[in-house]
């Protein structure tokens, strides 16, 4: 019968054994459920961003797709966009609420999913707090500055 | 059980039936080292044997320090729920001749046993089931009702019976939970186990604690955290449909929320 036991077995016997004199560190589970386990908070804060997930998802394809057509593919391609391009389309308010819609569904949209891998892969609880406060700063700076462009755009500034 | 036939007392026809198999598993004892280490053992046994009866073989015959759970040995109690080639099952169930490389000769690979993921290793193949068993508690698994007490049998349809039949049929033997990549990165995440019993209640037309539980479940840690993996319905003993049950109560929330 073929046993063979590893290096780093062997290496470790010896001396140091852990016995009722010399007894093992405790390893706490990771996180378990403990007093300080974070008390439930009764709110559909999390039904609901579930839902728009799914939602705003549907919405950004049609919103994005059409986007790219339009910027990528029609007319010449992307070599047609210049500041006329775009002063010309916002001219429409109909490409206004377009392009305001894709910007805070995107945002937001992107903004939660990050928040979940947040969640699940940050291991400690500081690490998780400021991932999230980085990402809800980023967040809400781009969706304001990108709202702030669209409403007070200026085709004829010099 | 095969006997071990290193010495063959009855030729060739006692052992034609047996296969050499090494099972690779991974071992740890606190109270010698802290690391843990793989060994291999070779035996030679039936393949038609379950990967538990070498397990027993190994335990009784080479090595008795092995360290395993199991009570019934025949997929009924949930203790020996282990990662065997990478895949949560119950070695009580798993056939050797299902999952061992038998026409690999010398350079066949291994059988590779480890302790469920995502659970503190207590010794050898033994987690701690703790966490696990914290979260089924949280979701009160067991019948609520109001009023007075009843004085006959609470009647049931066989449609109503119906409706959650699959999730009774779970043994708790974390083999779903432990191979959840949720649970595995974040342990307060309640695991489809915990999911699976709240849902068996949940559904039951008898119960009245429906809406306590889904309110437990629609909390940061509940249902909202599942990613459809995919995973727990694939390592699931049983067969249960696990991630359906999951989104049927995601289904429950939204459709009484709204
Ligand atoms: S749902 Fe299946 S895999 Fe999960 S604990 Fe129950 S029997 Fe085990
Ligand atoms: S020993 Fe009971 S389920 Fe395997």
């Amino acid at each position: 019968m073929a046993i063979e036991i590893s290096e780093v077995a062997k290496g470790d016997e010896g001396g140091r054994r852990y016995g009722p004199d010399n007894p093992a560190p405790v390893i706490e589970p990771p996180r378990a459920r403990t007093h300080r386990t974070p008390r439930t908070t009764r709110t559909n804060f999390e039904l609901y961003g579930w839902l728009f997930m799914r939602v705003s998802g549907v919405l950004l394809v049609v919103l994005v797709i059409t986007h790219l057509v339009i910027q990528l593919v029609l007319d010449g391609g992307v070599s047609k966009v210049s500041f006329a391009f775009v002063a010309g389309r916002w001219a429409s308010p109909f490409w206004q609420v377009w392009d305001l819609l894709m910007l805070w569904l995107a945002m937001l949209h992107g903004g939660n999913g990050l928040r979940t891998i947040i969640n699940d892969y940050a291991q400690r609880d500081t690490t998780r707090f400021w991932l999230k406060m980085l990402l809800y700063v980023a967040t809400v700076f781009t969706v304001l500055l990108g709202t702030l462009v669209i409403f007070t755009f200026d085709p004829n500034i010099s | 059980m095969a006997t071990v036939t290193e010495t063959p007392t009855g030729g060739m026809a006692d052992s034609a039936h047996l296969a050499r198999v090494t099972f690779r598993i991974r071992r740890f004892n606190p109270e010698s080292s802290e690391h843990a280490f793989w060994q291999d053992f070779t035996l030679d046994i039936d393949p038609k044997e379950r990967v538990l009866d070498a397990l027993h073989q190994i335990k009784w015959e080479e090595d008795g320090t092995l360290t395993f759970r199991r009570s019934c040995a025949h997929g009924i109690c949930g203790s020996d729920a282990m990662r065997i080639n990478g895949k949560n099952r119950l070695a009580c169930k798993t056939l050797i001749k299902d999952i061992a490389d038998l026409d690999g000769g010398p350079k066949a690979k291994p059988v590779v046993i480890e302790p469920l993921k995502g659970m503190t290793v207590q010794k050898d193949l033994i987690v701690d089931m703790e966490p696990f068993f914290q979260a089924y508690r949280d979701v009160m698994p067991f019948l609520i009702t109001t009023g007075n007490q009843p004085s006959r049998e609470h009647r049931q349809s066989a449609e109503q019976r119906e409706r959650f039949d699959d999730t009774t049929k779970c043994i708790l033997c974390a083999a779903c939970t432990g191979a959840c990549p949720v649970f595995w990165n974040d342990g307060q995440y309640f695991g489809p186990a915990a999911i699976v019993n709240a849902h068996r209640f949940i559904f039951d037309s008898r119960d009245e604690g429906a809406e306590q539980r889904l309110e437990i479940l629609n909390d940061r840690d509940g249902v909202w955290r599942c990613r459809t993996i995919f995973n727990c319905t694939d390592a699931c003993p049983r067969g249960i449909e696990v991630t359906k049950a999951i989104q049927e109560v995601k289904q429950a929330l939204i459709t009484r929320r709204f």
